[in-house]
This record gives structure tokens, C-alpha cells and sequence, in this order.
């Protein structure tokens, strides 16, 4: 094992804001590295500053053992672009030529639009493209270069679910074949489904770095939301993480066992009516890990998409 | 990979780019020659005079550089501003030289396609006239005389969106090629615009170019105005372009 990349008590600051708030982080070969945080958590920039397109305020980013921003430092990075970015009017194998005659070693255009699925589209102008296929390229793009390390951001926001466990299973294989991958992701789901190791980020800051079964411990946990004459009794049930209260009877209980939760809800005789249980947003259960006033405002915005705890750009 | 392979790769899928909208360089190609066709030749005392007709030549093929510079650098830099293409690109293991001269080579070349109708219609239909060793003395005249044109339309792109762009570029175009004696002969000017244009760019650039092909006086305010303008224009091509650098980061 390796060291490919490492960012030193790294601080970047847009103007007032602080993107990223001195931040340790050291990415070995081998792994899948998930990058899970809310909106604004500093994982983009995190991510450019690996790829040299943004300078550090402070501190240092090492790429393979050099300066990101010195091009030859980036000969065994991949990485993608938005996928609005593609130039409409070059053609998906010549997007693909274009950017691996960059590297000395290259993949083959067949094998990769065999394994992106694209082989279908090499001849189409990547304007005439859909969505999901656009998202596809712009993740086959990162690994045309037989790459060593891989940085992802958000490769599948706005894919449906077939798609996404496409691009999954595609990501596995390139990562079986040898290379390390950093993917960025708000959903809980994607980082569960492919991550080995998971730092989670807030607010700038690195708030876990752990291995999944560490950190889903930690922020996967259920809202159950009741009325109660006896709200402050069923605060001090065992489990209980954090209280949300919406008004006087009503309130909203934060818990990482929701079933125990309820079980012992019902032993203590305390009365209730109107209970329901879902999982989390991510922006709630970093509630528990930041404690943050600021993050309470991101919650209320979050708009969760399925039982499972995403959430969707607000 | 070498600086120089990976310019020409940059510089092969601009062209592409741009080759897939042909109207675009169509345009180019036309316009210029379509001033000479209806503006030079039916004119026959202009076109029957061999230093006039030359002179009609010169002037138009250095509008074709001026239309394409500002054009191929503004509206190409302005829009690749405004899409996250072109920070992914900067991912790639390409050093910042190579992509810059990529799109300086793309824009030349359509550039040097666009002066070649002119040149071919005012040997033809003209009795423009030149040895061949003046006309490449007068290319290598204008290649000189463009930077500042190719600086200008760099600093139009790296200071406004696309949509003021094209504006923009219009408004500088048209005036420079007025003012510079490029579509009428600087003889038929008023005395005062006659000493405006002198400051114009377009204006030295043209007196430049006819010095370099027929050869006599090169009077002073024409090469220390060349001078002037392409290092001021360089000056403030490389004050915009670190200035975006800071912008398109926030």
C-alpha cells in the first residue's frame, strides 16, 4: 500500500467563506475512498485541490508525490468533467481520443464503450446525447488514461436506478483491475454500495474517517416523530441521539435503533399518538456528528427522494 | 507526452469544434472576399491600378485577420468560460502552454485560410501585383502587426460573457476597420480622421503590411504605435487572464 495523494493541514478560503478548514487527509492505493457530506460540506473542493485546479490558502496537497498544479503530476490521474461540460458538437470516440491522446498508456475507445456501455454511441455528437449516457462518458473519460487514481464527484446525481447500478458495477471492475477511487457523493446509499473507507465531511471539516461499517454506525440513524403529552420522558429514553421539537406535543426523536426505540417507547407506558419512523437525511444525522446551529438550516431545506437516506440538491 | 504533440492534439479538436458548425468559418472565409468582390473589383479605377489595387488587397486581407482574431479569440474564449469543459481540461496532464497554443494555431490557421480568397481573387481580378518573396515578407508584416488584434480579442474574452461579447467584437471590429483605412482609403479621409485612424492599430497594421509587400517610407507612428499597442494589449490580456483565474474559482 501506497500513498497516492495526502493534503497536509490544508485550508482553501473563497473570500470569507471557508471551503475547506484545515483538513489532514492521506489517500492510499487500494481502497475505495467515499467522500460523503452534505451540500457545501467542502467536498468538491477538496477534489480540485487534488486535480491542481484550485491552489491551497494553506498548507500543502501532494499528487504522487509532487505539486497537483505541474502537469506531469497528473499523468496517472482521472478524473471528470460536469456532465454539461462535454463539448456538444465532438463526437463520444472523439471525446474519447481527444482525451486519452493525453497519456502514453491508453485504453482502447472499444474496451471502454464496452464497459461504459457506449459502444452503440461512438458515432453520436455528445450533444444529441441523454442525461444518463452524457454521465457515462464523463466517468469512462476519468479511466481512459489506465489511471492509478481516480477522483469522482457526484458521478451519479440525476441518474435513475438502473443507471446508477450500471456505473457502479463499472466502477467495481476498474476497481478490481487496480485503480484507488475517490467518490464524492451526498447519497448515503452510493458511499454504502461502493465505499471501503468513508471520510465524512461538514462545514469544511473532516468529521469522520473510518471504515463503512465505522462511520454508517454513526450517522445512519431513524427520525421517529410522535405526540406526547410527555415529551420530556420520552427524551430520556435509552437511544435517544437528539430531540427535534415542533411544538408543544409534538416532536421529532432522533435514534440509531428506531425498532429498540419503540420497544422501550412502549414498555415505559408513556402515552403517544400519530408515530412515524423514517431514516434520516444525511443533513439530520450530521446534526449528531457537528451539533451545528448552521447545519440545522441546510436540514430544513433537504428534500429526501427515497426511504433510504438521500437527499436532493436544494 | 511532449508540449508540442499535445498543442497540436488542442489545437486539431478546436478546429474540429469549430469545423462542426461550418457556418462559422464559412463566414470568415467569405466576408472578406465578398468586400473585395463588391466593393474593390467593380471599381475599376481602383482595380485597374496596380499600386491601388494592391493596396485594396492589403487592406482587406488584414480585415480578414482582424474579423478572425477578434472573433476566434473572444467569442471562443468568452463561451469556454462560461462551460466546465475547459476547467477539465486543465485535469489533464497537459502543461497551460500547450492548450494556449492550441487555440492560437486553430484560430491562425483559419485565419491564413481566410486571407487566401482575397489574395487569390485580387491576383486574379485586380491588377493587385507583388513579387513573391514581398508577399511573404508582407505575411510575415502581418503576423506581426495581428498580435495585438489576437491581444484584443483575448482581453474581450476574458472580461465579458459570450452574449456582450459578440457585441463587443462587432462594435471594435467595425470601428477599427473603418478607422484603420481598411474598407476605405485612408486618401479619402477628413483630415482629422486621417490623424484619429494613425492611433488605430488596424490603421499601422495596414501601413505596415503595404510598407512590407511595395516597400518605400515606413513612417515612425506606424511601428512605435505597432510597438505601443502589442505591449499594452499584452499587458492587459495577462491582468484579465490572472483576474479570471481568481474569479472562476469563488
Amino acid at each position: 500500500m501506497t500513498t497516492l495523494a495526502t493534503l497536509d493541514n490544508v485550508t482553501r478560503t473563497y473570500g470569507d467563506v471557508v471551503a475547506v478548514d484545515d483538513v489532514n487527509l492521506s489517500i492510499e492505493s487500494g481502497t475505495i475512498l467515499g467522500l460523503l457530506g452534505p451540500n457545501g460540506a467542502g467536498k468538491t473542493t477538496v477534489i480540485s485541490l487534488l486535480q491542481g485546479l484550485r491552489k491551497p490558502s494553506r498548507g500543502t496537497v501532494t499528487l504522487f508525490g509532487g505539486s497537483p498544479a505541474d502537469a506531469r503530476n497528473r499523468v496517472l490521474l482521472g478524473s471528470t468533467p460536469q456532465e454539461t461540460a462535454l463539448p456538444a458538437t465532438l463526437r463520444v470516440g472523439e471525446v474519447l481520443d481527444f482525451v486519452g491522446s493525453h497519456f502514453a498508456s491508453r485504453a482502447p475507445t472499444a474496451e471502454l464503450a464496452d464497459e461504459f456501455g457506449l459502444d452503440r454511441l461512438l458515432r453520436r455528437q455528445t450533444g444529441s446525447l441523454s442525461g444518463g449516457q452524457k454521465r457515462r462518458l464523463s466517468v469512462a473519460l476519468a479511466f481512459v488514461g489506465r489511471p492509478k487514481l481516480v477522483l469522482l464527484d457526484e458521478p451519479t446525481t440525476g441518474l435513475d436506478v438502473d443507471a446508477r447500478r450500471t456505473l457502479w458495477d463499472a466502477l467495481r471492475s476498474q476497481h478490481e483491475r487496480g485503480a484507488t477511487i475517490v467518490v464524492t457523493s451526498h447519497y448515503l446509499e452510493e458511499i454504502e454500495a461502493l465505499a471501503q473507507r468513508v471520510v465524512v465531511m461538514g462545514e469544511g471539516r473532516v468529521l469522520a474517517d473510518d471504515s463503512l461499517v465505522g462511520v454508517l454506525d454513526r450517522v445512519g440513524l431513524a427520525r421517529v416523530r410522535l405526540e406526547s403529552g410527555q415529551l420530556d420522558r420520552v427524551a430520556t429514553l435509552p437511544g435517544v441521539d437528539r430531540v427535534d421539537e415542533a411544538s408543544g406535543t409534538s416532536a421529532s426523536f432522533f435514534v440509531r435503533d428506531s425498532d429498540g426505540f419503540i420497544v422501550s417507547l412502549v414498555r415505559s407506558g408513556i402515552d403517544f399518538r400519530g408515530l412515524t419512523v423514517r431514516g434520516a437525511t444525511l443533513e439530520e444525522a450530521f446534526l449528531s456528528l457537528t451539533g451545528g446551529a448552521r447545519a440545522a438550516a441546510g436540514a430544513r431545506t433537504a428534500v429526501r427522494t427515497t426511504p433510504s437516506s438521500t437527499v436532493k440538491e436544494s | 507526452m511532449s508540449t508540442a504533440r499535445l498543442t497540436v492534439v488542442h489545437a486539431k479538436y478546436t478546429l474540429l469544434e469549430t469545423a462542426r458548425v461550418p457556418i462559422a468559418i464559412i463566414g470568415g472565409l467569405v466576408f472578406p472576399a465578398l468586400s473585395l468582390l463588391f466593393f474593390v473589383v467593380p471599381q475599376r479605377a481602383v482595380a485597374d491600378d496596380p499600386v491601388f489595387a494592391s493596396q485594396a488587397v492589403i487592406s482587406l486581407v488584414v480585415f480578414a485577420l482582424l474579423a478572425n482574431s477578434l472573433f476566434g479569440f473572444g467569442l471562443n474564449i468568452s463561451e469556454a468560460r462560461e462551460k466546465p469543459w475547459d476547467p477539465y481540461l486543465r485535469t489533464l496532464p497537459a502543461p497551460a502552454l500547450s492548450r494556449v497554443l492550441g487555440q492560437v494555431f486553430s484560430t491562425g490557421l483559419l485565419g491564413l485560410a481566410s486571407i487566401l480568397p482575397v489574395i487569390v481573387i485580387g491576383a486574379l481580378l485586380t491588377e493587385a501585383t507583388a513579387d513573391l518573396w514581398r508577399i511573404l515578407v508582407g505575411l510575415g508584416a502581418l503576423a506581426v502587426a495581428s498580435l495585438s488584434f489576437m491581444f484584443l480579442g483575448i482581453s474581450i474574452g476574458y472580461s465579458m460573457p459570450s452574449k456582450a461579447a459578440i457585441a463587443v467584437v462587432q462594435v471594435v471590429m467595425f470601428g477599427l476597420a473603418f478607422g484603420g483605412g481598411l474598407f476605405l482609403p485612408p486618401f479619402l479621409f477628413a483630415d482629422w480622421l486621417n490623424a484619429l485612424s494613425q492611433f488605430l492599430p488596424s490603421r499601422q497594421a495596414r501601413e505596415f503590411v503595404i510598407w512590407a509587400v511595395q516597400g518605400g517610407e515606413l513612417e515612425p507612428w506606424v511601428w512605435v504605435g505597432i510597438l505601443l499597442w502589442t505591449a499594452g494589449s499584452l499587458a492587459l490580456a495577462l491582468v484579465l487572464f490572472r483576474r479570471d483565474e481568481g474569479r472562476r474559482y469563488r
